[in-house]
């Protein structure tokens, strides 16, 4: 279950990547929509962790394009800007398909909605 | 006692049937259970408050459920495809990734509120392979040095491990210090053969709570007392009977009942390039999606 929450933590770890390796983009994706139950308190609480531009440039690539392009402050948040936020980070699941790195072009597979981040050796710093 | 990391790498012991064996074990499940208690505990983590938590060698989520219990939003990883398949079927509500722990994390700096592990970094400690980066001291220094990174200050990493002899346990402090972990090692009930546990308590910035800095102490005695045991015994059996018999969680209301049988979906579907369960629970040593 790559969610954007969780994609939104994830850089490239192959060997001498550690510049542009950040957001990983996704490949032949297949989404399931799954709705959960929203915390509020974590929402905000999370909210200064995101990385706000890759967040929005990933949904789009998903198809959601409900977020701003420059990120509220949090005091300025309402209810119904959480719930998009929400479903953007936590409802969306990638279930098939791929990240690549955008630097080094490593490919983590995507099965049963699991990652694959296993490095070759030649790959592992 | 028997130790598995002895007899084949992570991902080939943990196959089908023993990821199945030791998920339903009951025993198995309430050791996992008691130990994951125990490192929430140590974990120190501020009342009241959502938290977003790493389980490192997460397995077929025994300590996941109870992080789903307890209200964390968490991230597990796990070496072996079997066990995450079980986990899988089991409705954790983690993300689950197939990671070597032993290969580091890409995770951004600070994202996570503390780590748990339980029963897992004992396998670090063997070579499987003759390459420079598969030596345990670089394996280890990698898995601390990437985890200490991706954790927030301050905040905790509490992990309890197997290990066979003091030696083993100095050279897992001695690397998680240079990572820049402060903390150390708590034992629990050390004089009894038995329910002796040990958990590395590792900090970061201090480790976070009114206690900071300050190493927790181990508990005394021969385990857990009779009463108590039956108590967590009763909490469990609580959420067992909301499981059926095979041992899945029943749909609950809502968005939740969603449906992890994603292959036969898929099928009733008609998707017919489906990844085979053989293929997803492959047993080379590292599958290829
Ligand atoms: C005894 S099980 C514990 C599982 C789970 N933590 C629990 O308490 O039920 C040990 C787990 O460690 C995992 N493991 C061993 N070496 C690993 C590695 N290098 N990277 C990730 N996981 C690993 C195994 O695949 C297995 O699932
Ligand atoms: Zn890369």
């Amino acid at each position: 279950m790559v969610r954007l929450i969780t994609h939104n933590l994830l850089a490239c770890h192959a060997k001498g990547c550690t510049t542009n390796n950040f957001p990983l983009v996704f490949k032949d994706v297949q989404l399931e929509i799954r709705e959960s139950e929203m915390n509020p308190e974590f929402l905000r609480n999370f909210y200064p962790k995101l990385e706000w531009d890759a967040l929005v440039k990933t949904a789009e690539q998903l198809g959601d394009t409900s977020l701003p392009k420059t990120q509220p402050p949090i005091e300025s948040v309402d209810e119904e800007f959480l719930k998009a936020l929400h479903h953007v980070l936590l409802e969306i699941h990638v279930e098939e398909g791929a990240m690549t790195c955008p630097n080094c072009e490593h490919r983590y597979g995507i099965v049963s909605g699991i990652p694959n981040m296993l490095l070759a050796e030649h790959e592992v710093a | 006692m028997s130790r598995p990391e002895l007899v084949a790498p992570p991902e080939i012991y943990y196959g089908d049937s023993e990821a199945k064996k030791y998920t339903s074990n009951s025993r198995n499940q309430q050791i996992q259970s008691q130990m994951t208690h125990r490192a929430l505990e140590l974990l120190n983590l501020p009342p009241d408050q959502p938290a977003f938590l790493l389980d490192i060698g997460c397995g077929s989520g025994l300590s996941g459920e109870i992080l789903d219990e307890e209200g964390y939003e968490w991230v597990g990883v796990d070496i072996a495809p079997s066990m995450l398949e079980v986990a899988l079927e089991r409705e954790v509500e983690g993300d689950l990734f197939l990671q070597d722990i032993g290969q580091g994390f890409g995770f951004r700096p600070g994202v996570f509120d503390g780590a748990i592990s339980i029963s897992v970094i004992q396998w670090l400690l063997n070579a499987e392979s003759s390459h420079p980066t598969s030596s345990p001291p670089h394996r280890l220094t990698r898995f601390f040095t990437t985890l200490h990174s991706a954790l927030r200050s301050p905040s905790r990493a509490v992990l309890q491990f197997y290990p066979s002899s003091d030696d083993q346990i100095e050279l897992i402090t001695s690397i998680a210090q240079k990572a820049g972990f402060g903390g150390g090692v708590v034992v629990d009930y050390p004089n009894s053969k038995k329910a002796r546990k040990v958990f590395l308590c590792l900090f970061v910035g201090g480790g976070g709570g009114a206690q900071s800095r300050e190493l927790p102490k181990g508990l005394d005695g021969e385990g857990i007392e009779e009463s108590e045991a039956a108590a967590r015994f009763e909490k469990r059996r609580e959420r067992e009977r909301k499981r059926d018999k095979s041992g899945k969680r029943k749909a609950v209301k809502g968005g939740k009942d969603w449906i992890l049988k994603k292959k036969e979906l898929y099928r009733q579907r008609g998707k017919e390039d489906v990844p085979r369960d053989s293929k997803f629970t492959g047993r080379k040593r590292r599958i290829t999606f």
